[in-house]
Order: structure tokens, then C-alpha cells, then sequence
């Protein structure tokens, strides 16, 4: 393959001295408030997103001011665990250097927003200083290993986190860029081959995700990833992990070859191999993967176009030994289970809802204070959900009362304070800050849940748990296609419905009706919750229901997944 | 005096007939004939020779010399030109920098025009002049004639200083007055003709010289002027009117653009566009009631017929008080308080700081004061001056400006410039702007395309500069450029910021060098960058750049001329007075222009 055929961002990588480029010159640029162009692809390595505040590209555009230039950074927070301490220093952060406000991500980590060119520095100096660091949160490389938080079960939850952590660092890059160009640390010389030993050079073709779950829970939408490891418990005992392989939600409307895929279970591994396990997949993806199409780039194309029987091949060449017949297990659920819980070791747990991760003090709801409050008296730790929630995990029974007090205080939400369908609900950011939105979502998803909350309620289905999920664009960062009710943004005000996905992540959804405004939208779901209040059997969810009568089919092949099904739901 | 050969070149017989021709000769005759010769000299011609005095009657020479930043001193020296021509006067119109100041004890008659600024300083060009009439080198001038018109502005504190300066020198060096001298306010056409007039009568009268019926030189002199003018200006349409300023921004600073299709107007870069504001008609409708006048009252305003209230909009100055005004109240009015307060020069300036006409009717009002009598105290409304931000190379017969409101608070009322805010906020859909070009030869980019630039220019100083990258973009000039600029905060106020950043990605202009003196604790300005900058500065200085300083006059150009010095003393290796010298060398050859308000 000639470098000539090589995607704009694949040459980046290799040109840029180990993700140094000219990011250190660019911060220095006192004209303006961007980047210099390619290191906009290497900061992403960094944790760092170049965005511009899009509310108000137009107008800037016609001041003849540049676009409001700011950054995105996302943090490495393997598991989503983290002290209150850290968690106050965290708000600090969000005060000093970025728009007040945290973001809980569906990947159990925090982004900032609106951080602007000079406060970067500021930002990563702090955050580090706090012990937790933003290097792979983006870019070519593995992702924030995400785990099921399944608190009740805290000695598990103990060895699975720690093994996310494990493999977080193991597949964390290596050179010392980070910390020459944030943490103002000599520029070490080093040899080629010691700066990247496994990424090498050109890193991987493609962003790289890994998720860790304890059956019955699957709040993290194991099958979302790249790699799920399945935890296998017998005679309460960890055994090792079923490796599923090839999950992704990505996709480009009416681009068939590109396609959401849930992970393929294709074997198991042992406790102690499954940091190895998962470095040898890595290593396949990273010598087999597509490296001139990046629409081609992710695990889950290598292993459609590589056949599993041929990548479990590779797979034992690069581990030493193959992979062991995959273990029975059973999911019961994903999405988050609210309020307090007690764990097995007497600690309680308490799951509160934070819509769309948005942790900010707003005029109704002052959640920034609130957890600020809590972070000062709470002694165990903090646990970001992979559905944007979060955990105040470990409270001994003495102190439960002063957080309950708290939470009462702040009219917080343990759950109990909204709708089943508004508590599963998720959104992606979208607007102002994503630069690949092309509806609204997070500023959308309050008053469209109001007004399904409505046609519910006519239905008389309100205390129906349905999963809904929106996101601004086809990318899928809420896990859309893993929805009962999945809206995916396709201009302003217009979405794709997407319907039938079950309650437990294993089953997508399909395209039901394309490029939509909300009251089609809504003429389209009430005669179908209609049928659904009427015809429904027991505790059937919602996208059962859709199946078992015919107003969605089965198929989930790429070709019939783009393809808008319509039938009459009435 | 005895003419004896052996100090000049002339023989025995010469000197002795010169000797006896000079005795015969009364004062008027001896001048007559020292500008005689000296006109023969400047026309070049011996008296013999066929079409002697054609165009220049015999006779002494009118010299005159203008000191002038803005070009109104420049062009009503031409003027005068023009006229002695007319009448057949040898003149000559120079430059006062261009100017041998030695020469002047050998001029007959010399008619000096000059402007005021800074706080009563003269122009750059008028620098040397002044510096030399003031200096120990100046010259007797027994014998030499001389008239002084100054040009100023009765709102600033030191009105005509300039002109009263060189007046005051003249005499005291011996040389004796023409004509009286005369102070012009900004409105200062008529005032100026009527000086031009009896100064030209003066000169005739001495030298005898009589004007021919018409001139040939007028007929083609008043045909390549423009159409529109100062006096005459064009009705510009308004293409476009954006804020630059983005949200949160403290300032308001806006983008205009006007059309000058078939007005036959031209530009240059550098050159500012004269524009001629209306008042507010709030402010005007308040004057009215506290005056208890009807604005339907007729008035005249010099020839026109017209009402208070039109007058009051757009012929008269209301927003700003001067010393004559204040008088003429006194005058009438004959209060005790207000004749105290007019006699304390210094009170009085305090005073009328961020005051105007409504302030003093309101505390000063006078008893039956005719609308006529009032109209007749205000100076007219003078045409503000804009850098034009364009290059017609680029913008063809568009003109650009860049117009930041002045608005304030003082004396418990938000006050407005009348211009600035006309232009950002009154300006109606379709409002035709009455526009002149204002050509200043004294901000100007170098002939040599190859001349770097090092272009200063803070807030709204930065428009001439965008004119000159246009222009040096059309002309695909090869020397580098660099550019200074400040403001209050980056986000918001970074004027024209994607035009500097695309002439940065296309190579045009090297560097950007920015202050925004609110971003952080400590206040930042462009001196602070400059001086960061030292050495650069001074290797671009050494390779010949070209420096442009505009914008504000009070606080940013002294300071930019302070930090120009000590990076020249510093990097340069000079004393502080050299490195004065050197700066003050290069505003000679032009490599240090200025065009602060
Ligand atoms: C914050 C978050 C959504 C949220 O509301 O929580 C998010 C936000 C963005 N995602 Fe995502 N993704 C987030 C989880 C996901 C997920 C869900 C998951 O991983 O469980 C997916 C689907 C799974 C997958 O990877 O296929 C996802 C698939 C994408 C894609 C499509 C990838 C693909 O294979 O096609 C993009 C675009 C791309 O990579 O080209 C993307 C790109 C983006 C960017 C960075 C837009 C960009 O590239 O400029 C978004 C930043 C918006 C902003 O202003 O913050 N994001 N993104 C999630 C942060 C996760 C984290 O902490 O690491
Ligand atoms: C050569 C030249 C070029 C220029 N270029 C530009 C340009 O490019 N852009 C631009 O915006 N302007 C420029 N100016 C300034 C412009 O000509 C006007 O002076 C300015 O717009 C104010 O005019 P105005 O009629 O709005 O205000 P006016 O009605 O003339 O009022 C201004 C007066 O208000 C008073 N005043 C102002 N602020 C205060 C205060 N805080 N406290 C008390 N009194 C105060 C002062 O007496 C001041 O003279 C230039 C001036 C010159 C001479
Ligand atoms: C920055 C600046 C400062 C000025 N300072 C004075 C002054 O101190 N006294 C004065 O009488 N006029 C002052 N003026 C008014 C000018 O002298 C007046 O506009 C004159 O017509 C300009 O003539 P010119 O174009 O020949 O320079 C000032 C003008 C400007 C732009
Ligand atoms: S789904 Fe699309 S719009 Fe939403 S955050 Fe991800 S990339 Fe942006």
C-alpha cells in the first residue's frame, strides 16, 4: 500500500515524533485560539478535542472573528472510580479552567468542556497532580476500559476493577510527549523502539474500546466494544472471562458498509491471561486492521472481513495459545439500578440520576453544589456509571444519614424523583460543542421526554421502563441502536427512529422510519404504544413486544438495518 | 550699506552702479526688487530672456509654507497658490519640512498655514521649522514680510498653538506682519479666505504687481480637482454595516462599508474618509425644551435658510463646548458665576470636560436669547475623520471604515460622539452618508515594495493597516510584514482576526503580535509586546522596515514612541538622546510614520 493512499490522519500519526507534532508551538500561538491543523488529530491522543462553540460559528464567521475556538478533554478513569477527593478537585477544575461544568460520559469517565488554548495547560497540570491523567481517552488507541459497577458485589467489583486498571495501563502509549508538553518534563531521548513498544509508530488504525461486565449486569453495553470480557463466576469463585470481539455502534447514513455490530462471543480466558488476551486482539487489530479506509478501520470490519475461524487463528499465534470454549452466562439488564443498596460487605451504595451526565448548578437544580457537598463528607468512593450516573459507593452505615440529607436537601434524584422512561434515558452531548452533531440531544432530550411521557400516559403505560436513547448524528455515542426507542439526528429538528432493541443490550434495534421532525415522531409512537398498553403480556418490554407483533422484524443485517421498515403500527 | 566689488562677484562698475541704483530706492522699492530677483532665481530665467513673467508677473515672491498632518493646512496653502497665481503673483508652495529654513531671512513675503496637535504641539512635517525659528540658529528677518493662518480646534485646550507660535517668533525675530494673523476653528473655510483674500491685496499692494483679467492657469487647475470635496461631499450609499465585536465584548467597534460609484472619489491607503454626522435628535428635542425655543423657528446657517431644529441636527456643534462658545454665553448672559468660571482658563477647561450645550443651557439659561443669536454663537458641525480600512486595489469604488461609538457616562448623564454613534446606531436603511476623501501624504507605504513593515496599531488604529495588506496583496508585494494589536479581551475583540490569520497562512503577513490588556491580572498593552519583541524589532529596524504607529493619541502613541526609543537606545547600543535622534532621522526619511487621534 503506498503511504500516497494513506488517510490524512494515519500519515499524522507516523509524521508526528510520537504524538509531539507542533503542539507545544501551537500553545504558544498567542493569534489564535486553535491548534495548528494536524495537531488537532494528535491532541486527540492527549485526551484533547478541538471543538468551536457552534451556537455561535455563524455569527463569528460574519464578525470576521474566528470560530470560538475551545477544548474538550477527556479523562483515563479506568472503571469510573474515583475519591472525593479527587472529585473535589475535579470541580475545582471545572471552575477555574473549563465552563463550570463536569460531564459524566456513557464511557464512566468525565470531559470538560469549553476550555479554552491557554487554561489546557493549567487544566493537565492539575489534573495530574490529582492522579489521574487524560493519555489514550481519544485518539487511535485503547479506550477507557469501562466495567460493570455492580456494587452489591464488591469484592468481585474489587478484582474486575482492578483488572480494568490493569489493562488500562497496559495498553496506555508510552511516550513521553504527555509529559513533556503538559507536565513541562525534560524531553527524554529515547530510542525509537522504547517510545512506542506495542503501539509502534503509527499506533492503532482506529479507536479501540474495552468493557469488562459481571453478568446479570450489563449496565456497560458490553457488546458495544471492541472487546467485552465477560466475567465467569462459579461456586461464587472468579474463573476467567467468555472474550467477545468486534462491537461497535458507528455508522454513516446510507452507507451500508458501514454498520453498529454487537461483539461476537468467541471464547474464554482465564483471569490471569485476560490483560495478555486482550493486548494480543489489540495486536491483531493493529497489524490487520484497515489502515486506508478509517470508515473500514474499527475490530469489528477486521473480523467480518478476516472471518472469526481465521482471526481466532491469528489471535492464538500473537497469545501463545488459543482461546477456551466459552462459558454459559446470562444477562438480566443493562442501564442503571437506582436509590441505595446494600453491599455484601455492609457498605451501602447509593445510585444517583444525573441527566445526560451534566453535573452544573442550574437555576433549578444546584447538582455541582450539591455533589461538591457530599464529596466533603463522604469517605468511600465515587463510581461514574457507563450510563452517565453516578455511584456514592461504600457508605458506612453511619454516615448514610448525612448524605440521605444532602440528597433530600438538593431534591437529587435517587430515582424516585422521575419517570422509568426518563430515568433510562440517555443522550449524547451534541450541540454547542460536537463538531459532528447534526441535531440536538443533550439540550433536546428533557422535553422530548416530556412529551412521551404524555402519549404514555394516555396509553396508560407511565410506569413502563422503556429504554430511549438520542444522540445528534448516526455515530452512536449514547448506544442508540442498543434502544427500545433509539433517535439518532439527522438535521435540525429531524431524526431517524430506530426501533426494537431489548432491555438487556444484546439485541439492536432497527431503522423504522428515516429523517423525521417530532410530530411525525409522535404520530408514529402513540398508536404503537396504543397497541403496546393493549396487547402487552406480563412485564413485556416494549421492543419484545415490537417484535412478537410483526411491527418490527428481525432482521438486523447490515443491508436491512439502514433499511426504514415501514409498517403500520396500528 | 556699501556694495564693494571685492565682497562680491561683481566688477567695480557693477557694484558701483548697484550702489547708486540702492540709494536711490525707498524701503518698498528695496523689497520690491529683493523678491524680483529672488522670483527671477526660483523661475530661473534672466530678465532678458523671451517669455519672462509670462505665468509669474515680475516682482517679489510669495512663499508659501504649510504645517499640516491631516492635509487641511496643505490643501488651503494650494489654494492660496492657486489665487497668487491668479493675480499674478510669483508664488511658491512648499513643504515646511521640505523647507531651508535659512532661506527665510532672504524671502520677501512669506504666508505660513499651519494645524495644531498632540496637546499644541505642530505637525510632524512643521517639527524642524518650529524647532529652528525657536532655536539659537534662527536668522534676523528685518525686512521680511510674513502672515500666519493656524488651523485648530477650540475644544482642545491649547487652540492654534502652532500658529500662534510661529507668529509670536516671527515678530520677535524681526520680521514684520503682512496681515493679521488668524485662528481657524474646525470651521475654517470662510475665515481662511477671507485671510487668503486681504493677504493677497497686502502682497499686491507692496509689489505692485497688478492681476490680469483671469489667469490661465485656474482653468485646468479647478478641472482636475475632484467633483465632490470637503466643501462638496459625496452622498454615499452604505453597503454594509457589521459590529466586529463579539458577545461579551466591552466595546461595540463597527465595520462600514460605503459605495463612491461614480463619484469620482479615490483613495489611498492611509488617506481617512471625511464624514459628515448628524446629532441626535433626542439630544436636540432636550435642547429645544430646556431652551423654550419652537424648532420650526426659520433660521439662516451661514447662506441656508432653515429651521431651529434642522439647524440644531445638522449644522451646529452641540455635543462639545469650546472657549469662544463659553465667552460668548459670558457675554450675554453677564452672570457673575459664569464670568468668574470663564476667566479661570483652567476651571473652565475642567468644566467643560464631558459637558455640551445642553449642560450649559441648563445651568446657564439665558433670558430671551434668539434662535438666530444661538445659531449664530455655535460653531458648525465639523466632518469627522475615519482611517480608511480599504484598498481600492482590492475594493474597487467601495470605501471601508472602522468606527468605534464613544459613548460615555459623565455628570450623571450617558453621553454619545455624534459621529461615532450616528454611524454604529442612527443611521436609517436607506441614509445616504456625506463623505470626502481627506488624503494624508504623511501615512503613506513605501514606494519600494520590498520595505518591510512593522505596522502599531491598537483598537480601531488597525484600519489603515487593513488597507495596506490589501494593497500590498494586490500588488503582490514581496516585503514581510508585521503586525501589532491590542484590544480589551481576545475572544471578543481581536478586530478583523480571520483576515490576519488567512494574510498569515498565505505568507503576506510574518508575524501577529498581540496584547489584550484584560485576558489576565496585570494589564498588557502593545508597548508591553513591542518591548518583548526588542530584538526582532530591531534586526526588522536594521533591514530597513518601515514603522506605522495609529490610533489613539493621549495614552498609546507616546507610549509606543517611549518604547520605540528604549528599544533603539537598548538594542542599538545608544544613549537615550541618540536613540531620540534616530527615531526623529527616521520620521525624516519617513521610515516612522504616525496617524494618531
Ligand atoms: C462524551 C461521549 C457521549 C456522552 O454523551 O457520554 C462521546 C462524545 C463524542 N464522541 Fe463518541 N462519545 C462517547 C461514547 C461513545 C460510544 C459509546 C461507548 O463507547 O460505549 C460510541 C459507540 C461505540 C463505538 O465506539 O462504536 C461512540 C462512538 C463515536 C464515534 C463513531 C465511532 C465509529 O466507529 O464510527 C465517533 C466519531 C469517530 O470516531 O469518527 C465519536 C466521536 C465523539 C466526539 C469526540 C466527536 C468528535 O469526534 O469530534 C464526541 C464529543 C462530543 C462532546 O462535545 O463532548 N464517538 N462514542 C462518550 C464519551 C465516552 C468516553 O468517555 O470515552
Ligand atoms: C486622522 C484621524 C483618523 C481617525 N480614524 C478613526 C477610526 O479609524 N476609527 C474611529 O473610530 N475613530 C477615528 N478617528 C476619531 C474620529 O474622527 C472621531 O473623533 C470619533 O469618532 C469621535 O467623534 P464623535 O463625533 O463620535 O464624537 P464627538 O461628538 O466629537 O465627541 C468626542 C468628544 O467627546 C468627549 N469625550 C469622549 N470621551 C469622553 C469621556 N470619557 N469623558 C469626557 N469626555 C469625553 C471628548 O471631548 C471628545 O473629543 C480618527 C480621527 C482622526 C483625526
Ligand atoms: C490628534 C489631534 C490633536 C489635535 N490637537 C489640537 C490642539 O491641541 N489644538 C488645536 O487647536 N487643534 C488641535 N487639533 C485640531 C487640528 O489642528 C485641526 O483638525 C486642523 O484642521 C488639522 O489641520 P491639518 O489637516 O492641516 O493638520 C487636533 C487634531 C487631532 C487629530
Ligand atoms: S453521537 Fe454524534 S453528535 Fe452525539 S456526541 Fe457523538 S458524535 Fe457528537
Amino acid at each position: 500500500m503506498a503511504e500516497t493512499t494513506l488517510p490524512k490522519a494515519e500519515i499524522i500519526k507516523r509524521e508526528s515524533h510520537y504524538l509531539r507534532g507542533t503542539l507545544a508551538r501551537g500553545l504558544e500561538d498567542e493569534a489564535t485560539g486553535a491548534l495548528a491543523d494536524p495537531d488537532t488529530a494528535l491532541s486527540k491522543f492527549h485526551g484533547i478535542y478541538q471543538q468551536d462553540d457552534r451556537d455561535h460559528r455563524d455569527q463569528r464567521r460574519r464578525q470576521k472573528l474566528e470560530p470560538l475556538y475551545q477544548f474538550m478533554v477527556r479523562l483515563r478513569l479506568p472503571g469510573g472510580v474515583l475519591t472525593p477527593r479527587q472529585w473535589l478537585g475535579l470541580d475545582e477544575v471545572a471552575e477555574q479552567c473549563a465552563n463550570h461544568t463536569l460531564r459524566l460520559t456513557t464511557r464512566q469517565t468525565f470531559q470538560f468542556h469549553g476550555v479554552f488554548k491557554g487554561r489546557l495547560k493549567p487544566l493537565m497540570q492539575k489534573v495530574n497532580a490529582l492522579g489521574i491523567d487524560s493519555v489514550g481517552a481519544c485518539g487511535d488507541v485503547n479506550r477507557n476500559v469501562v466495567t460493570s459497577v455492580n456494587p452489591h458485589e464488591s469484592p468481585l467489583h474489587q478484582t474486575v476493577y482492578q483488572l480494568a486498571s490493569r489493562i488500562s495501563d497496559r495498553l496506555r502509549w508510552r511516550s513521553s510527549a504527555y509529559a513533556e508538553i503538559w507536565l513541562d518534563e525534560e524531553c527524554v531521548h529515547r530510542l525509537e523502539e522504547d517510545e512506542e513498544p506495542f503501539y509502534g509508530a503509527s499506533y492503532l488504525p482506529r479507536k479501540f474500546k474495552i468493557a469488562l461486565a459481571v453478568p446479570p449486569d450489563n449496565d456497560c453495553d458490553l457488546f458495544a466494544n471492541d472487546i467485552g470480557l465477560i466475567a465467569i463466576v462459579e461456586k461464587g469463585r472468579l474463573q476467567g472471562f467468555n472474550v467477545a470481539i468486534g462491537g461497535g455502534m458507528g455508522t454513516r447514513y446510507g452507507a451500508p458498509e458501514t454498520y453498529p455490530r454487537l461483539a461476537t462471543v468467541a471464547g474464554f480466558v482465564p483471569t490471569e491471561q485476560a490483560a495478555d488476551a486482550c493486548e494480543a486482539i489489540a495486536a491483531v487489530q493493529r497489524d490487520y486492521g484497515a489502515r486506508d479506509n478509517r470508515d473500514h478501520a474499527r475490530l469489528k470490519y477486521t473480523l467480518d472481513d478476516l472471518g472469526l475461524a481465521r482471526f481466532l487463528e491469528l489471535f492464538r499465534e500473537y497469545h501463545g495459545q488459543p482461546m477456551g470454549q466459552a462459558r454459559p452466562y446470562r444477562f438480566t439488564h443493562n442501564g442503571d439500578r437506582f436509590g441505595w443498596v446494600k453491599g455484601d460487605n455492609g457498605k451501602s451504595h447509593l445510585t444517583l440520576r444525573i441527566a445526560s451526565g451534566r453535573v452544573a448548578d442550574f437555576p433549578d437544580l444546584k447538582l455541582r453544589s450539591a455533589l461538591r457537598e457530599i464529596a466533603r463528607v463522604h469517605k468511600g468512593e465515587f463510581r461514574v456509571t457507563g450510563n452517565q450516573n453516578l455511584i456514592i459507593a461504600h457508605v458506612a452505615q453511619k454516615d448514610k444519614d448525612s448524605i440521605q440529607a444532602l440528597v433530600e436537601r438538593y431534591g437529587l434524584d435517587d430515582g424516585s424523583q422521575s419517570s422509568p422512561l426518563r430515568r433510562n434515558a440517555l443522550s449524547c452531548v451534541a450541540f454547542p460543542t460536537c463538531g459532528l452533531a447534526m441535531a440536538e440531544s443533550e439540550r433536546y432530550l428533557p422535553e422530548l421526554v416530556e412529551k412521551l411521557e404524555d402519549l404514555m400516559a394516555k396509553a396508560g403505560v407511565s410506569e413502563v421502563p422503556i429504554n430511549l436513547r438520542v444522540t445528534g448524528c448516526p455515530n452512536g455515542c449514547a448506544r442508540p441502536y442498543l434502544a427500545e426507542i433509539g433517535l439518532t439526528g439527522k438535521a435540525p429538528g429531524r431524526y431517524n427512529l430506530y426501533l426494537g432493541g431489548d432491555r438487556i443490550g444484546q439485541r439492536m434495534n432497527r431503522l423504522y422510519r428515516e429523517n423525521i421532525d417530532e410530530e411525525t415522531l409522535l404520530a408514529v409512537l402513540a398508536p404503537m404504544l396504543q397497541r403496546f398498553a393493549d396487547e402487552r403480556e406480563g412485564e413485556e418490554p416494549l421492543g419484545d413486544f415490537l417484535l412478537r407483533s410483526g411491527i418490527v422484524d428481525e432482521d438486523r443485517s447490515p443491508g436491512a438495518f439502514h433499511q426504514a421498515q415501514v409498517s403500520d403500527p396500528s | 550699506m556699501a556694495v564693494s566689488s571685492d565682497q562680491t562677484p561683481l566688477t567695480q562698475e557693477q557694484a558701483r552702479q548697484l550702489e547708486e541704483l540702492l540709494q536711490g530706492l525707498d524701503e518698498r522699492q528695496r523689497d520690491w526688487l529683493a523678491g524680483y530677483l529672488h522670483g527671477l532665481q526660483s523661475a530661473g530665467r534672466s530678465p532678458g530672456s523671451a517669455d519672462a513673467g509670462a505665468q509669474t508677473r515680475q516682482g517679489p515672491v510669495l512663499t508659501v509654507l504649510y504645517g499640516s498632518q491631516t492635509g487641511n493646512a496643505e490643501s488651503l496653502a494650494e489654494q492660496l497658490g492657486e489665487q497668487a497665481k491668479a493675480r499674478g503673483l510669483p508664488v511658491t508652495v512648499q513643504d515646511m519640512a521640505d523647507y531651508k529654513p535659512r532661506q527665510l531671512k532672504k524671502e520677501a513675503f512669506v504666508a505660513l498655514l499651519a494645524s495644531t496637535h498632540g496637546e499644541g504641539d505642530p505637525p510632524d512635517n512643521a517639527l524642524d521649522f518650529h524647532e529652528f525659528l525657536h532655536g539659537r540658529k534662527a536668522p534676523d528677518l528685518k525686512g521680511v514680510h510674513y502672515a500666519v493662518l493656524s488651523l485648530g480646534d477650540s475644544s482642545y485646550e491649547h487652540f492654534c498653538q502652532t500658529g500662534k507660535d510661529l507668529d509670536a517668533r516671527m515678530s520677535a525675530l524681526g520680521a514684520s506682519p503682512l496681515v493679521d494673523r488668524v485662528d481657524c476653528d474646525i470651521d475654517y473655510d470662510e475665515p481662511a479666505e477671507a485671510w487668503m483674500e486681504s493677504l493677497l491685496e497686502a502682497c499686491v499692494a507692496r509689489s505692485g504687481a497688478s492681476a490680469p483679467a483671469s489667469s490661465p492657469g485656474q482653468a485646468p487647475a479647478a478641472s482636475d480637482k475632484p467633483r465632490y470635496n470637503r466643501k462638496n461631499p459625496f452622498m454615499a450609499p452604505v453597503l454594509e454595516h457589521l459590529v466586529l465585536t463579539g458577545e461579551g465584548s466591552g466595546k461595540d467597534t463597527r465595520h462600514l462599508e460605503f459605495s463612491l460609484e461614480d463619484s469620482g472619489l479615490s483613495y489611498q491607503p492611509g488617506d481617512a474618509l471625511g464624514v459628515y454626522p448628524s446629532n441626535d435628535p433626542a439630544l436636540v428635542a432636550a435642547l429645544l425644551e430646556a431652551l423654550e425655543m419652537d424648532g420650526d423657528t426659520p433660521v439662516s446657517v451661514g447662506k441656508k435658510e432653515t429651521s431651529l431644529r434642522e439647524a440644531l441636527q445638522h449644522y451646529r456643534e452641540i455635543t462639545q463646548l469650546t472657549r469662544p462658545l463659553m465667552e460668548a454665553w459670558a457675554r450675554q448672559l453677564k452672570d457673575e458665576s459664569l464670568n468668574q468660571l470663564v476667566a479661570d482658563h483652567k476651571a473652565l477647561n475642567d468644566w467643560m470636560r464631558g459637558r455640551d450645550l445642553l449642560d450649559l443651557v441648563r445651568q446657564w439659561p439665558i433670558k430671551d436669547l434668539s434662535p438666530q443669536t444661538l445659531t449664530g454663537m455655535l460653531r458648525s458641525l465639523a466632518p469627522r475623520l475615519y482611517s480608511i480600512a480599504s484598498s481600492q486595489a482590492a475594493v474597487e469604488d467601495e470605501v471601508h471604515i472602522t468606527v468605534a461609538p464613544v459613548r460615555y457616562q459623565a455628570h450623571d448623564r450617558a453621553r454619545e460622539g455624534v459621529a461615532s454613534t450616528w454611524l454604529a446606531q442612527r443611521l436609517e436603511e436607506d441614509t445616504r452618508v456625506p463623505v470626502y476623501i481627506d488624503p494624508n501624504k504623511n501615512f503613506k507605504l513605501p514606494e519600494n515594495d520590498d520595505t518591510p513593515l512593522i505596522m502599531i496599531g491598537p483598537g480601531t488604529g488597525v484600519a489603515p493597516f487593513r488597507a495596506f495588506m490589501q494593497e500590498r496583496e494586490e500588488r503582490g508585494a514581496s516585503g514581510r510584514n508585521w503586525l501589532f494589536f491590542g484590544e480589551q479581551h481576545f475572544r471578543s475583540d481581536f478586530l478583523y482576526q480571520s483576515e490576519w490569520l488567512a494574510w498569515r497562512r498565505s505568507g503576506l503577513l510574518e508575524r501577529i503580535s498581540v496584547a489584550f490588556s484584560r485576558d489576565q491580572p496585570e494589564k498588557r498593552y502593545v508597548q508591553h509586546r513591542l518591548r518583548e519583541c526588542a530584538e526582532a524589532l530591531w534586526r526588522w529596524i536594521e533591514e530597513g522596515a518601515w514603522i506605522y504607529v495609529c490610533g489613539d493619541a493621549d495614552a498609546m502613541a507616546p507610549d509606543v514612541n517611549e518604547a520605540l526609543i528604549d528599544i533603539i537606545a537598548q538594542q542599538g547600543r545608544r544613549s537615550r538622546e541618540q536613540a531620540q535622534d534616530f527615531l526623529r532621522q527616521l520620521a525624516r526619511e519617513k521610515r516612522y510614520q504616525r496617524d494618531i487621534y
